[in-house]
């Protein structure tokens, strides 16, 4: 059975994330450069109105391929596990991303003006 | 330790062993790191309810670590452990309380393991961009966490009709 505190909780939780996601959405700009991490360094700033394609590649043979196509950015092709990265949409608002955490890869939009404010360094 | 409780522990990590396997082969149709259906979960919340906050633990824990070594990596397991620790204290805790049905605990676990492992996620990767995707997480994780916490009441009501895990 359902108590009263389960459906509270419900609530304040569907509040919190749609108004987030709402939020997200509402404020979102276009971006304006693709900003590759690997391991939370810089790997390559690439303006997003370019098409371009990009291997991201070390040493171990761990791939992961970025095309920059029509102002927007997608990983067209990787070989970790688990293919969350190529089965992410493209993006290209300020802020997204998309994320291959097996090979600690991130590809995310900035809107090129301000610097890498964002990227936590050790 | 006893002989039953030893079975009983046997039985239900080769249960929870087994839902992780079913929900390894479900291709997720959302693409977001740190996604979970937390089938598995189904046993550890079931135990909490009828064996306690110990026994949960050492399910949770004995799972995690069987499962990164068949189907993961010691990275995915470091995801799950992350997710499975948090997950089981918001769990602990909300069961204390006494406040929520399974279902409200269950879904405080759903969000516990989903977060857990966006946190561990961000902290591999080195990048704070990930934290974008915790909305997304949490709706995910209150939905998952829902159903496990209505389909283990079910079960619970069942179990309790017969003799099992009693004396």
């Amino acid at each position: 059975m359902i108590k009263k505190n389960d459906l509270i909780l419900t609530g304040i939780i569907l509040i919190i994330a749609l108004a987030a996601i709402l939020f997200m959405t509402l404020t979102r700009e276009e971006g304006g450069v693709v900003v590759v991490t690997v391991d939370g360094e810089v790997y390559k700033t690439l303006p997003l109105d370019e098409d371009t394609t990009l291997l991201i590649g070390d040493e171990q043979g761990d791939y992961n391929v970025l095309k920059i196509e029509d102002g927007e950015a997608a990983m067209t092709e990787a070989n970790c596990p688990d293919k969350i990265c190529v089965m992410h949409r493209s993006i290209h608002y300020d802020h997204e991303s998309i994320i291959c955490l097996p090979h600690k890869v991130a590809v995310e939009i900035q809107n090129g003006e301000e610097s890498n404010v964002d990227i936590i360094t050790n | 330790m006893k002989t039953k409780t030893m079975a009983s522990y046997g039985m239900l990590i080769a249960l929870a062993f087994i839902l992780s396997y079913i929900e390894s082969i479900i291709p997720i149709p959302v693409p977001i790191p740190g996604i979970k259906i937390g089938l598995a979960n189904l046993v550890v919340i079931i135990a909490l309810f009828m064996m306690g906050p110990k026994q949960a633990f050492v399910l949770s824990m004995v799972r995690i670590v069987l499962v990164g070594f068949t189907f993961g990596s010691l990275s995915t397991m470091m995801f799950s452990l992350a997710g499975g620790i948090l997950s089981w204290l918001l769990m602990v805790t909300a069961r204390k309380w006494k406040g929520f049905s399974m279902t409200g605990v269950s879904i405080l676990g759903g969000i516990g393991h989903n977060t857990g492992q966006i946190l561990v996620a961000m902290w591999v990767v080195n990048n704070s961009i990930l934290i974008y995707y915790l909305p997304f997480l949490l709706i995910s994780g209150l939905v998952t966490g829902a159903a496990i916490g209505m389909t283990g009441a079910a079960i619970t009501t069942n179990i309790k009709k017969t003799d099992f895990m009693k004396g």
